[in-house]
């Protein structure tokens, strides 16, 4: 081996990293069989379950419940992946020491954070691509109708699993084990999605839980999500009596911005001192 | 003083200012001191071992080290830098192998080298790597099958992956077999001859006594004596123990000067023959042992 390095160059971007990370996350996630099949069959058979059960119905505006309801399994389909993933995931590295070794290198945590956010784009962009053919060809959901709700479609999309992927960041800090960790993520995201009109019609729950969504990102994005899918005329029958794409993108975009920037600051490499 | 024995050729041809310096740490938990009043200084290009056992301090102590750990009080520097404040740059110079293993199952030994080798800014290359730690044979194994020894070469691998002045490594022959843990020595003798610095904790003595310029030896807390691995304890040892059997019951005595006692014993001896006639100096565990205050220590006189 040759001999210790004196003058040594500076270690290499943030960016660099950042990118090695998502390839390496990518492989991890693909090499995870059941975390793949799960990622990937749950919008659908949520899909085919609601389907077959409330398939009849339909909702304000004539809307076949279908098509109504596609937009909120597109966007709780990535909750799962980016949310639920990424905040279990961060802590169980945090508990096996794979975050201590990322601290102990000098990683910079928003290369970490890229990585994910990177892995989440992917795997969500593959999720889509195998949900919307199944509701177009099984379930006669028409897709978005023309460049511009393919557009709406593609920047709540991006904005949402961006958003999620830092409030999974987020709830990672949460205090006990992995296991912990990820009951809890996965009874929060249950109520949010109720919360968020997944399910429902929005319009129909409680005042006090529109309020409460409403913070969160899974009520915007479920919004533009049916923003992108449904007739235009069905904005009308949202709670504002529109779309409101400006609000949706203002507070995604907060999420992912002021998100990232607290997420960088308070995280946490390693389990608290004990 | 005991802690500035010259280390070796390649440490003076280096910068004077010593790899470690360490004075007065303190670092508490729940109002307990763990490590209370640690003083510490290890030279550019010198190995060293920190000997004690379980909850003695060695692992909390290499963690304020390696800049992962607050302390409570103390002066810390490594490679003349606070690690409390240091940032990348620092980083880079540094490596370490902790105890935890800290990679994923699913990724083979050659895919998680080739990944953390873009962290660094000339990282040694894979092969080079695989063959010093012997995972030569092992390099298309995902890291869940690998046993626990080969993991911890894998981690030493990663440690030292990014050509560091100071290495730490935090008992990293735990699990191994003998043959891995020869094998480890020959690694941690060729970082010494790079030039490299090393720390390491470790439990076993012969290790201690292998690979160590200087040993020093923790407990409760602080460094109880610091010396190259033959002259540890050398008070201690001077005492020797004289055993004999005098009427069917066996005595023995212990002194610094044995002769007098001897002579002594087979002046008195009717056949000028002293039945069990033994005479014992303490063993390098002896002393450690009662260094870190597992048995009470030794004093002058007889026994009971």
């Amino acid at each position: 081996m040759t001999a210790v390095l004196t003058d040594r160059p500076a270690p290499p971007s943030a960016a660099r990293i950042a990118l090695a990370r998502v390839r390496l996350e990518l492989r991890l996630f693909f090499r995870a069989r059941q975390q793949v099949v799960f990622s990937f069959a749950y919008p659908v058979v949520m899909l085919v379950i609601f389907a077959a059960i409330l398939g009849g119905d339909e909702r304000p505006g004539d809307i076949p419940f279908t098509q109504y309801f596609l937009a909120g399994i597109a966007a709780t389909g990535m909750m799962l992946t980016s949310f639920q993933a990424v905040g279990i995931s961060i802590a169980e590295e945090r508990e096996t020491g794979q975050l201590e070794r990322l601290q102990l290198l000098g990683t910079p945590a928003v290369a970490y954070f890229a990585g994910k956010a990177g892995q989440v784009l992917v795997t969500t962009a593959a999720q889509l691509a195998l949900l919307l053919p199944v509701a177009r060809y099984g379930y006669d959901v028409p897709l978005p109708v023309d460049l511009s709700h393919w557009v709406t479609f593609g920047w709540v999309a991006a904005l949402g699993a961006l958003a999620g992927t830092v409030l999974g960041v987020a709830v990672s800090a949460l205090p006990g084990s992995a296991a912990s960790v990820g009951t809890g993520v996965s009874a929060f995201a249950l109520v949010l999605q109720f919360f968020s009109g997944v399910f429902f019609g929005f319009l129909e729950l409680p005042g006090w839980m529109q309020q409460f969504a409403a913070l969160f990102p899974l009520k915007w994005l479920t919004q533009g999500m049916r923003s992108a899918f449904l007739p235009d005329q069905a904005g009308a029958f949202e709670i504002a009596g529109g779309w409101e794409h400006g609000r949706t993108a203002l507070v995604l975009a907060a999420w992912v911005i002021i998100g990232a920037v607290v997420c960088v600051r308070t995280f946490r490499w390693r389990r608290a001192d004990g | 003083m005991t802690t500035t024995a010259t280390p070796g050729p390649v440490a003076t041809a280096t910068r004077t200012e010593p790899a470690v310096h360490v004075r007065g740490l303190v670092k508490r938990y729940g109002g307990r001191a763990v490590v209370d009043g640690l003083d510490l200084d290890v030279g550019r290009g010198e190995v060293f071992a920190l000997l004690g056992p379980n909850g003695a301090g060695k692992t909390t102590t290499i963690e304020i080290l390696e800049g992962v750990r607050q302390r409570d009080d103390g002066e810390v520097r490594v490679l003349g830098v606070d690690p409390a404040r240091a940032g990348r740059e620092w980083r880079a110079r540094i490596g370490v192998v902790s105890q935890a293993e800290g990679a994923a199952q699913e990724l083979t030994v050659r895919e998680i080298l080739d990944h953390f080798a873009g962290y660094h800014a000339t990282p040694r290359p894979t092969g080079e790597l695989v063959a010093a730690v012997g995972l030569e044979e092992k390099v298309g194994t995902r890291i869940g099958r690998l046993s626990g020894g080969q993991r911890r070469r894998l981690a030493v691998a990663l440690g030292v992956q990014g050509r560091p002045e100071v290495v730490f490594l935090d008992e990293p022959t735990t699990g191994m077999d003998p043959v891995a843990r020869r094998q480890f020595w020959e690694l941690i003798r060729g970082l010494r001859s790079d030039g490299t610095t090393v720390l390491l904790t470790t439990h076993y003595l012969d290790e201690a006594a292998e690979l160590a310029d200087r040993v020093g030896v923790v407990a409760e807390g602080r460094l109880v004596e610091v010396a190259p691995p033959g002259e540890l304890g050398a008070e201690l040892r001077r005492l020797a123990t004289v055993h004999w059997i005098e009427d069917g019951v066996a005595r023995g005595v212990r002194t610094e000067s044995p002769g007098p006692v001897l002579r002594d014993l087979l002046a008195a001896s009717v056949h000028g023959d002293v039945p069990g006639l033994t005479v014992t100096r303490p063993t390098l565990e002896d002393v450690y042992l009662q260094l870190v205050g597992a048995v009470p220590a030794a004093s002058e006189g007889a026994l009971r």
